[in-house]
């Protein structure tokens, strides 16, 4: 198969275990196949960078129809970190590393990390909050630079 | 082309159909064709054990794999292999290309 994608920029909005694994696995991916790779991790994505966070990605177990409970159960104590658990389980097997493995990785294979400065100033956080894997914080005009002919994915 | 390399059958993406018919000599003129010239000692290594867990398990190893159950620090496997280090370093082992998404 002919690939004439060079680059992709993937923009990483979302804080749950769900939202975040899409982004990490097709960046890797698009290092893997030779193609660079860059994340902007905006709003509630920027939980899979943050270092008191990373470690606490969880599954949304409420208001999403594919976990197949019903909503009032999903929302019990405790559903998300079981439903988070058995996922992690089965990814395990599949050899997907959890989170904050998965963005040394990412890191270390040459994929391009960044925070969105306007959601940081949003959540009062500080590049300090960050760990120490993520290249800059940029605004959207400075993260658009960088991406110069890249196909953009929003997860 | 040299002679070795056409006695050979090759896919369309250029991996070796039997895995079998591998040579270090052959390893050395693909890697060329991939515009990694000088394979090292190291290169070696790498090819090897994707040989072995090819023969072993009938695929080539995860990059994951070499890093967490061989030793291979993923940044060296990117600088020995650029531009796709799991296709390339299995196009070079002559094993199949790997099917993982990891």
């Amino acid at each position: 198969m002919k690939n004439n994608t060079k680059k992709v920029a993937i923009i990483c909005s979302k804080g749950s275990l769900d939202g975040i694994y899409p982004a990490l696995i097709l960046a890797n991916g698009a290092r893997m196949e030779g193609m660079d790779a860059l994340i902007f991790f905006t709003f509630f994505g920027l939980e899979a960078i943050t270092k008191d966070k990373i470690k606490h990605i969880q599954v949304a177990t409420v208001g999403n129809p594919a976990m197949h409970i019903p909503t009032m159960l999903g929302g019990l104590p405790g559903m998300s970190k079981l439903a988070t658990h058995m996922m992690q389980k089965e990814m395990d097997k599949l050899d997907i590393p959890h989170v904050d493995e998965f963005i040394e990785m990412l890191d270390d294979a040459g994929a391009e990390l960044y925070a969105c400065k306007l959601a940081m100033d949003m959540f009062h956080l500080e590049s300090e909050d960050l760990i120490d894997r993520v290249k800059d914080v940029l605004t959207v005009g400075e993260f658009y630079e960088k991406t110069d002919d890249a196909k953009i994915i929003f997860t | 082309m040299n002679k070795q390399m056409t006695e050979v059958k090759f896919d369309e993406e250029g991996f070796l159909i039997n895995h079998t018919d591998w040579t270090e000599e052959l390893a050395k003129t693909i890697a060329d064709s991939e515009e990694i010239y000088d394979l090292s000692q190291r290169h070696f290594e790498v090819i090897y054990i994707i040989r072995d867990e090819y023969t072993l398990n009938g695929e080539a190893p995860t990059l994951r794999r070499l890093t967490k159950v061989h030793g291979f620090p993923t940044k060296e496997l990117y600088q020995l292999f650029p531009g796709g280090p799991g296709k390339k370093a299995a196009k070079i082992a002559g094993v199949k290309k790997p099917h993982g998404c990891i």
